[in-house]
């Protein structure tokens, strides 16, 4: 396989699931804020920050309010980490691997990027924003289910999986580190109420409320909903599941080795959660660490496989023919 | 004849399926009774039909427009055209010979040159072609062979006699609108195919492939075969996909390959691997930025070097294009005789040399009446068509040929032949059509059964290309032997 259509292949798999993680949890935030009381002090510029965006956010806008952050998040071309930014990724890297992936493919991302550009401000007004980003959704996971029923399990295959699941366990990190936050902002008297409709939200935008529910079978709350979304071997934007899932398919593709060692490296990152305390910045770090160590696994991917140094690896592929010359001359 | 064909009649023209009697000719008695038959509706039925299937298979071609490109649906009319197959065997057999001699020709001019020396074709010819490559010099390709996939067209006359109109030795295109016409026909006249002895055509692909395998530097069970495309903005971009995936060959573009000790490679997942093959869908001009245009993004660096040790095979091969030149063009029936020792089989257009003092004098006193083409252009740019011309046109060419004769040549217009041609929803009209087959040149010769025939949509047009409103048909050569 061409390492030019592999790295398509994985950011188109890669955008498409970012845009749908964009919609559900813009879409999430929306219903938490009107379940909140009044005096909560929470507020939308929390999704610039777990979404890293800070810095590029200031540059556009002064004012942190809902307008801003949703048109920020959904509509800004000039951010590239919006949700018409990387639809249009997805869209550009299926375009160029046409070839190769289900035939319906091409036609779906383009009516659903014209539909999302001509109706993005829905999801920037209140009232039919929860529609709007539901249709985006289930769009985005009509394309997923065509993938997942008519492609080989081959490499191209591989890679979509690769994409798919890279960017889950960074959406999930994120997810998590935004209950988090929102817990450790001072909020007087309304906590212990608080703790329930953030974690139990935490788990929505990750489709993870029923799954939880039947999996663990006690009452929400902060440890156990982290755990879950951490550990959980069956839930399938669990961290643990999406690296499991990584590793099956790194497996399955050639010359693997220096990934497979970045994925132990993963899995290896594990939080002590038994103690009695509150998720405290500590575990703000960890979160932190765990997603820098999933971005490392993306450059490891590119390295590996997509922008290599041609000449570097002729060597190494010439010194490999020279070695087992050499065996066999010695037995 | 039943009502649908009443009123038919290709006047002053030969029609490919009905005579100048009326009558529908041998190869193609049996689809127009089938026709006939119809009821009233049905060809519009049909029609639809072909439109649907065009749309689902997604068979489209791109057009630059200022708003970007687009991809349009393939334009089709589904009244086959028929040809016999005793008479397409002659003129494959014709195909083949030209082909052979323009090869020896091309391997000839970058290696000795005799046939200037003996005086058949004068120096300036070749000199004055852009497409000479000096840089091929010296170079020896597999079997001696420089243009492996050659797409000539032909043109039939008032007398229904078919004639070579050009040579298209660079990177010739229509192949796969020629396959795809008849995954199309099948769906839309299935019963045809029962009825009658309709020569298949879909073994091209593995015709093509056997072609580029024999042209392997290396010999290895399994030569690594590519096709090398501009890109997804390139308007054959269809097309070279079509192929890559019909022959399971990589579809590459330039950035994908890269040269190394001489050697190509191309860049996998699995590491470099060692390409022996490159069918290559990119002009002369883009190939290498080391030897060619040096702005060149669409290339590979260094791919000259590699294929001139002879470590990589290029179809077709750089410089190539010597031999597709309109000054040559007119030299080819000598050619053929030349290395062949043979008679051509296909007969050339009438060509007037405008370099040749007494040819130029009658092109400036005939101009109302002939086709002016500039020597060194292609795809019909900065021609001259007499008949449909001002008095003021006629002026201009007359002052750019005395300014530069040896850059025109000129032929009489063609009475080019027609075929019944669906109009509206019910009406059968003689529309003007050409054929392009593809030839094959490897270790051994392959002409495709029939070609791509391009029709002009345009009552009394000549214009056949799709970018300008020509459509295509399929093209059936009839069994007429068996029973």
């Amino acid at each position: 396989m061409l390492s030019r259509v592999a790295e398509r292949i994985y950011w188109g798999a890669r955008y498409l699931e970012r845009v749908e993680n964009i919609a559900r949890l813009v879409s999430v935030y929306d219903s938490l804020l009107f379940d909140l009381p009044k005096n909560t002090n929470i507020s939308w510029y929390n999704l610039i920050r777990i979404n890293s965006s800070a810095d590029s956010f200031s540059e556009r806008y002064k004012v942190q309010n809902e307008h801003n952050v949703v048109k920020f998040l959904l509509a800004d071309d000039t951010n590239p980490f919006s949700l018409l930014s990387s639809l249009k990724q997805a869209k550009e890297n299926i375009r160029t691997t046409r070839d190769v992936v289900p035939k319906d493919t091409w036609e779906q991302i383009n009516e659903l990027d014209l539909f999302a550009r001509k109706n993005i401000r829905q999801g920037i007004n209140r009232t039919n924003r929860h529609t709007f980003l539901n249709t985006l959704i289930q769009r985005c996971q009509e394309i997923t289910g065509l993938f997942e029923g008519s492609m080989s399990r081959d490499a191209t295959w591989q890679f979509v999986v690769l994409g798919r699941n890279i960017e889950r366990a960074d959406m999930t990190t994120r997810i998590l580190d935004a209950g988090v936050s929102v817990m450790l902002q001072p909020n007087g008297g309304t906590r212990a109420n608080l703790s329930q409709i953030v974690w139990g939200n935490v788990l929505r935008s990750a489709s993870g409320y029923m799954n939880y529910r039947r999996g663990v079978r006690s009452a929400i709350s902060a440890k156990k909903v982290a755990l879950f979304l951490l550990e959980d071997p069956y839930f399938p934007r669990a961290i643990s599941f999406c690296v499991d899932e990584m590793k099956s398919a790194v497996q399955k593709l050639p010359r693997s080795g220096n990934v497979l060692k970045g994925i132990e490296a993963v899995k290896g990152l594990h939080y002590q959660l038994a103690n009695n305390e509150q998720l405290n910045e500590e575990f703000r770090d960890y979160l932190n660490d765990m997603q820098i160590k999933v971005s490392t696994l993306n450059d490891e991917f590119s390295k590996n496989w997509f922008a290599y140094n041609p000449s570097a690896q002729l060597v190494a592929v010439k010194s490999e023919t020279v070695s087992s010359i050499q065996l066999a001359s010695q037995a | 004849m039943k009502t649908i064909w009443g009123g038919y009649q290709s006047e002053q023209h030969f029609d490919e399926l009905i005579s100048a009697e009326g009558e529908a000719r041998n190869a193609a008695s049996k689809l127009v009774e089938h026709i006939a038959e119809m009821e009233p509706g049905e060809l519009d039925k049909r029609r639809q039909m072909a439109e649907a299937s065009i749309q689902e298979m997604g068979i489209s071609f791109t057009v630059y427009t200022e708003e970007g490109n687009i991809d349009r649906a393939w334009p089709f009319d589904i009244i086959p055209r028929t040809i016999p197959s005793d008479e397409w065997q002659q003129v494959a057999d014709g195909l083949k010979q030209r082909l052979r001699a323009l090869n020896m020709f091309i391997d000839d001019l970058y290696h000795d040159q005799n046939i200037i020396r003996d005086g058949v074709v004068p120096e300036h010819v070749i000199m004055g072609s852009k497409n000479f490559l000096p840089e091929c010099v010296g170079v020896n390709p597999a079997h001696g062979v420089w243009a492996h996939i050659c797409g000539t067209d032909l043109v039939r006359d008032g007398d229904g006699k078919f004639f070579v109109l050009e040579d298209n030795l660079r990177v010739p295109s229509g192949v796969s609108y020629m396959l795809e016409n008849r995954a199309v026909t099948k769906r839309v006249l299935p019963e045809m195919f029962e009825k009658e002895n309709i020569l298949p055509l879909d073994d091209y692909c593995a015709h093509l492939f056997d072609m580029l395998v024999s042209l392997s530097p290396r010999d290895v069970e399994e030569p690594e075969i590519v096709v090398l495309t501009p890109g997804i903005f390139n308007s054959a971009y269809f097309e070279h996909a079509f192929l890559a995936q019909q022959m399971g060959a990589e579809l590459v573009e330039g950035s994908d390959l890269f040269v190394e000790d001489d050697c190509v490679y191309m860049k996998t997942i699995a590491g470099p691997e060692r390409v022996d093959v490159i069918y290559r869908r990119i002009d002369d001009a883009f190939i290498d930025p080391e030897v060619f245009r040096e702005d060149s993004t669409l290339g590979v660096p260094g791919l000259m070097r590699a294929w001139k040790k002879g470590n990589v095979a290029l179809a077709n091969a750089p410089g190539a294009g010597v031999a597709d030149y309109k000054v040559v063009y007119a030299y080819v029936p000598a050619i053929i005789e030349y290395y062949l020792s043979e008679e051509p089989i296909l007969a050339n257009v009438e060509t007037f040399l405008c370099e040749e003092d007494d040819q130029r004098e009658y092109v400036l006193e005939n101009l109302d009446k002939l086709v002016v083409k500039p020597a060194n252009e292609s795809g019909g740019y900065g021609m001259l068509v007499g008949p449909h011309s001002t008095r003021k046109e006629q002026a201009e060419f007359a002052e750019l040929i005395t300014e530069n004769p040896r850059n025109y040549i000129a032929q009489p217009t063609l009475n080019l032949s027609t075929a019944p041609t669906l109009i509206g929803a019910e009406t059968l009209e003689p529309r003007h059509l050409d054929l392009r087959p593809f030839i094959l040149q490897g270790k051994e010769s392959y002409v495709t059964t029939g070609g791509l025939t391009r029709v002009a949509m345009k009552k009394g047009s000549l214009v056949v290309n799709s970018s300008q409103g020509g459509g295509s048909k399929d093209t059936w050569i009839v069994d007429t032997e068996a029973e």
